[in-house]
């Protein structure tokens, strides 16, 4: 252990650890603007200075290792002026637009600003003009009030693996930016939003489609229904300030029947509908020698970075399609002929934790109704934002339930918003369908379970076969499956791949934690355990006996795989430019 | 043949890609070779077009914006064709102050072009540059490689030498190459 002192106060942290850490570990904050802990550790913000004796000038702390009997001081007269000096030069360049950002306060430089006491911008400079990049149906890129922290970079370089923003040019005219100058919808780009999330400024958001829900809403000639994904009821009590991970399912559905939604439905129920989709998949896939390992498709993050890095790996892409968008065709077919209602007149909304749904919902091939089958989608941070348009108080609704027959869900259905989630639903289902007997089909398959960095593996004996199954979250983890199955050193039968950390609970569309992206590990786990929570106060927790389900297939679909699930529930995918450089580790 | 996206001539068969695809191999070992390889494919292709740059992404592994990064981020890179001929004027102190700025001007007015463009028959390209080391001749013009004392109504000459030099270099070729 190393011995040192921070502000006077004796401390003893492991060797390799920097000043910033051992000062966190003891509680003491530095402020940041630029770290990520392990991946962006550059000292480009120059917020985090402060004093060690014997050191020449003030040091960085998340790039100096502590040294034994180093003395540092992070509250000195000249520490706080020196950061304040830097914040003011940050600001003369910024666009100070905060009534009107999206970050409706929640940002980190703004935070920081206030805590240093400035109080006035002594500071006249250049200001950078630049047009909003909003050519991505997903993500928005205002470099005007970019800091170029370079957090964007590092998570999309080291945590996705997938490199569609840089920093390119020099000086002055340094920028966040695609290759080549492009806009973000040329780039290679997965659409996964995780560059919002770590953001400290308005500069990287989620395209704003709430303009269109409301006029939806205000439209009394439209039927406009909505679904939420399982990640939403454990996340949106955050934008309230409720701890992450509230189960605030029942005031969630209160507080969209007062936006004005005529119908609040369940993405969960098409969750259940594309278990029993894939599950005949994968049995079809296993008895009649098809393309192995079956990967999961619900993850629309996932399949565009597929189709970017991995074209000749789409065959083993599953073809159902996500829920959302099996949500989709059945609202504008199903529901609308049992309801006597006209397509046309049904506007379908989703709430999302995700960015890269919104590029889903767009794709042409996504209109199985003869309509588009999902006409907008809204992340978590939009749903909270028309709540609090709207006056309504989250914390203060009373609980109400899902509308039927679309809202009946099973605790299978919930876990899909975490990684392994969609693992063990079809995990369930399978043990079930090869056993032929309830009684021997487990329910809980705690190896596919949990947020881990690296690929979880399990193999799993179902009625005499063994399954060899993997889950990956996070992109670039997906990338080091993928080597591996390609060059034939792991083998699988079933994959479940999820584009963002921990799945869908840690979504580019959540709520981002005040206290910035230090708190998101804390933050996934708590929403993944409440899934968990969830789940086992469901009194159904296999997705093929939701009755809601088997209604669907006795009245509409037939059976599964059948031809009018092929054309409402599969779908097909394509290589996509430009190629994504794969960098192979 | 393969399309190019450019527009400035550059095929994805165009046999430069074979010489640098060995040079590739042959520091593939070496970490950190992206800026040897960039200078290489310039000198083989005069500037690096979207292509190449491309190319060494996919060949080296490396991420393109990381390429496209360092490729903006050094002065010494081009991303638009430069002309046969580079005028640079030295926009150093001691060259400024004794009237850099006139002799770029009337380069500007002469040639058709601004700094850092090029002429439409891809003659001449128009650079600025800072400090060439021969403060004691300034104000100082890079002409092709070879620094040169001016005044402003040198250029003119200067111009006309370089048009000629083209010309004469087009007739001594053999009649096969010319196009």
């Amino acid at each position: 252990m190393i011995n040192l002192t921070i502000d006077r106060v004796p401390v003893s942290v492991e060797p390799g650890t920097t000043v910033l850490e051992a000062a966190r570990q003891h509680g003491i904050r530095i402020p940041t603007l630029c770290y990520l802990k392990d991946i962006n550790q550059i000292g480009a913000c120059r917020m985090c200075l402060i004093e060690a004796k014997g050191y020449r000038g003030l040091q960085t702390a998340c790039t100096l290792p502590c040294a034994e009997g180093m003395e540092v001081s992070t509250n000195t007269k000249d520490v706080r002026e020196t950061r304040k000096l830097i914040l003011e030069l940050l600001l003369s360049d910024h666009n100070i637009s905060c009534p009107t950002c999206v970050r409706q306060g929640n940002c980190e430089l703004l935070r920081l600003s206030q805590e240093a006491g400035i109080t006035d911008l002594p500071i006249k400079g250049e200001l950078h003009q630049s047009a909003i990049d909003h050519s991505s149906p997903a993500i928005s890129l205002d470099a005007t009030k970019c800091v170029l922290c370079q957090r964007c970079v590092a998570v999309c370089r080291e945590v996705q693996g997938v490199s569609a923003i840089g920093l390119v040019n020099r000086g002055f005219e340094s920028r966040v930016a695609p290759f080549f100058q492009a806009q973000l919808n040329a780039a290679a780009c997965a659409n996964c939003g995780q560059c919002t999330l770590v953001c400290p400024t308005g500069a990287l958001t989620e395209r704003d489609d709430t303009a269109a829900v409301w006029e939806a809403l205000h439209d009394p000639t439209k039927h406009v229904i909505v679904q939420t994904a399982p990640a939403i009821r454990v996340a949106v009590g955050e934008t309230f300030g409720l701890p992450a991970g509230s189960i605030s399912t029942g005031q969630m559905v209160t507080g969209l029947r007062r936006l004005g939604f005529d119908r609040v439905f369940d993405t969960t129920f098409t969750a259940d509908l594309t278990i029993v989709e894939e599950a005949s998949e994968l049995e079809e896939r296993l008895t009649h020698g098809g393309t192995l390992p079956l990967i999961t498709s619900c993850s629309p993050g996932w399949v565009k970075y597929a189709e970017h890095f991995y074209p000749t790996m789409l065959p083993h892409l599953s073809t159902c399609k996500s829920p959302q968008q099996m949500f989709g065709a059945l609202a504008k077919t199903y529901y609308a002929e049992k309801y006597g209602l006209d397509p046309k007149d049904i506007v379908s909304v989703s709430i999302m934790p995700c960015t890269a749904k919104k590029f889903e919902a767009g794709r042409p091939e996504m209109n199985a109704s003869g309509y588009q089958d999902v006409d907008h989608v809204l992340t978590t941070r939009e749903f909270g934002r028309m709540l609090r348009q709207a006056g309504v108080n989250l914390k203060k609704l009373p609980d109400s339930e899902f509308d039927s027959p679309l809202g009946l869900s099973t605790g299978a259905g919930v876990i899909f918003g975490t990684t392994g989630g969609v693992m063990e639903a079809a995990l369930r289902t399978a043990a079930e369908w090869l056993t032929g007997n309830q009684l021997n089909g487990r329910v809980k398959f705690t190896e596919v379970r949990g947020e881990v960095r690296g690929i979880k593996e399990a193999t799993v004996v179902v009625g005499g076969n063994v399954l060899r199954v993997a889950v990956a979250n996070g992109l670039a983890a997906a990338a080091r499956m993928l080597e591996k199955i390609q060059a034939g050193e792991v083998q699988y039968h079933f994959v479940e791949i999820m584009g963002c950390p921990g799945g869908c609970i840690g979504g580019g569309g959540q709520p981002i934690p005040p206290d910035g992206p230090e708190e998101l590990d804390e933050v996934r786990q708590a929403r993944i355990q409440s899934l968990y929570t969830i789940d086992e106060m469901s009194t159904i927790r296999r997705s093929h006996e939701n009755p809601a389900v088997q209604a669907l297939y006795r009245e509409f679909l037939g059976e599964p795989l059948g031809e009018k699930s092929h054309h409402l529930l599969h779908t097909h995918y394509q290589v996509r430019h430009p190629a994504g450089v794969r960098t192979g580790r | 043949m393969s399309t190019c996206c450019c527009g400035m001539g550059v095929t994805t068969d165009d046999p430069r890609f074979a010489e640098l695809d060995a040079f590739m191999a042959s520091v593939r070992e070496q970490p950190g070779s992206l800026i040897s390889v960039l200078h290489k494919a310039q000198q083989l292709f005069g500037f690096l077009p979207e292509e190449v740059e491309s190319r060494i992404a996919h060949t080296m592994s490396i991420p393109l914006t990381d390429v496209y990064g360092v490729v903006t981020f050094y002065n010494l890179f081009n991303t638009q064709p430069v002309g046969k001929y580079a005028i640079s004027v030295c926009m150093g102190t001691a060259c400024y102050v004794r009237g850099a700025g006139r002799i770029l001007d009337r380069f500007a007015e002469e040639l058709g072009v601004q700094a850092g463009q090029v002429t439409d028959d891809r003659l001449f390209s128009l650079e600025v540059c800072r400090c060439v080391g021969a403060c004691s001749l300034a104000p100082v013009v890079v002409v092709d490689g070879e620094v040169r004392q001016l005044k402003e109504a040198d250029v003119p000459a200067v111009v006309a030498e370089l048009r000629q030099r083209s010309e004469l270099e087009a007739l001594s070729q053999p009649v096969s190459a010319r196009s």
